[in-house]
């Protein structure tokens, strides 16, 4: 009787009006989108007067523009990416890397790193639920390093503020950093550095039921993803952008030079240095990274620092500590530091 | 009537909390008795065999992992 009842109630209506809306939405975004550049530039000169010569004038129409600009990427994106993840769960990631060689198992766990949902809070339960698996310590890292690296609130910041080059560039960079020090933690036989109580956990399938999913529930699933993310993230966005806008308007050009140039071949390991303990989101950083790019620091650098920021953060450090001898910690933060060092410098040395 | 036993599995950030407030409301709405449990306790998470949280757990069986359901979704899950 409750099923009946239960199965009555489920707004499949609703749920079906989803997909017919979705044209219809994506038409209102392309034309936002197209026309965010006369609207902001009325906005910011003819509404209130703002030369774009002066500080003022040239902050203000600065966040005007890529405020809303970022904001309507980021909400792409997500809801994108949300609907890609809805085809991924962890048990099926581990499904498909269970008995995959290393070297093989190292790529597909960094991308799959990018498309599988993921908390970091559940590091653990994952680290473990891969180890008993049989997946490989190194494939296991590779993907934790991926996951929260390569993310699409970073990607559609970057597309927006500096353009798919550069996002491409961080995409496939990420990717090299996380396989290569995947692979290179796994060529160092760390096994014995994890907590013995791991490996004697009885490997098993979980039984959490595989949901099925009809179009309209993973456009749903993207819904969601824009409401929770994004929901988050936008005042961080702005915060960021008002930051970078500051930048933007008094900073003289090529302050940054001097600190984050090119020239000064200090910089690099010193923007990771700083970048490593802190904690903060792709949506907070990246608007003043790109103010700072714009100042006169260097590509390599400003990458090299954003990558730290985002890669590697203290909490989930911590929270790995329950499965990680502290050897196997310092040779993770190690391996990742070095190669987003190498990353900064390998762009310095190319652009 | 027994008593629905709702167990919230993860660590306790931000998506552990919001699922606990979310099945909490569903609970409250169906008029279920029900006692809600926030478990942090690796122990007990990896007895379910749970890979990701947050998840939840009615009656001793995972409903679901990973995500944070709506309150309408969870309802179906609670009845």
């Amino acid at each position: 009787m409750s099923d009946l009842a239960a199965s009555a109630v489920i707004p499949k209506p609703r749920a079906a009006r989803l997909a017919r809306l979705l044209p219809f939405a994506l038409l209102a975004w392309i034309v936002a989108y197209s026309l965010l550049g006369r609207i902001s530039a009325w906005l910011s000169r003819d509404l209130l007067h703002l030369s774009p010569a002066t500080h003022l004038g040239s902050a203000v129409a600065f966040f005007i523009y890529e405020a809303p600009k970022v904001l309507l990427l980021l909400t792409l994106v997500v809801f994108g990416v949300g609907i890609v993840r809805s085809f991924f769960t962890p048990e099926r990631t581990r499904a498909i890397l269970a008995g995959k060689k290393e070297s093989v198992g190292n790529i597909l766990a960094a991308a799959l790193g990018i498309v599988t949902p993921f908390c970091s809070c559940s590091a653990v339960p994952l680290f473990i639920g891969f180890l008993t698996a049989g997946i490989p310590l190194g494939v296991t890292f590779s993907f934790l390093i991926s996951a929260p690296m390569v993310n699409e609130v970073a990607l559609a910041l970057l597309f927006g503020l500096f353009g798919w080059k550069v996002a491409a560039l961080y995409l496939g960079t990420g990717l090299v950093v996380a396989i290569i020090a995947g692979w290179t933690i796994g060529r160092l036989h760390l096994e014995r550095h994890v907590e013995p109580w791991v490996y004697k956990l009885v490997p098993g399938e979980s039984d959490t039921v595989e949901e099925r999913l009809t179009w309209e529930d993973r456009l749903r699933h993207g819904l969601d993803a824009v409401r929770d993310i994004v929901g988050k993230v936008w005042p961080y966005v702005l915060v960021g952008i008002a930051v970078g806008a500051g930048i933007h308007g008094w900073v003289p050009e090529n302050f940054m030079a001097s600190i984050m140039g090119k020239s000064v071949w200090w910089s690099v390991p010193l923007a990771v240095v700083i970048g490593v303990p802190m904690y903060s989101n792709a949506a907070g950083i990246i608007p003043v990274v790109h103010a700072l790019l714009e100042k006169g620091a260097a590509l390599g650098t400003v990458l090299a620092f954003m990558m730290a920021v985002i890669a590697l953060s203290l909490p989930e450090t911590i929270i790995l500590r329950k499965v990680l001898k502290p050897t196997l910690i310092a040779v993770f933060l190690g391996v990742v530091t070095v190669g987003i060092i190498v990353v900064g410098y390998l762009f310095n040395w190319l652009i | 009537m027994n008593k629905t036993r709702i167990e919230i599995l993860g660590p306790g950030c931000a998506n552990c909390k919001t699922l606990c407030e979310r099945a909490e409301s569903a609970a409250r709405d169906l008029g279920l008795d029900y006692e809600i449990e926030k478990i942090a306790d690796m122990d007990v998470i990896l007895g379910y065999r749970v890979m990701s949280t947050p998840a939840l757990v009615v009656n001793g069986r995972v409903k679901v992992s990973g995500r944070v359901p709506s309150v309408a979704q969870l309802k179906e899950m609670l009845s």
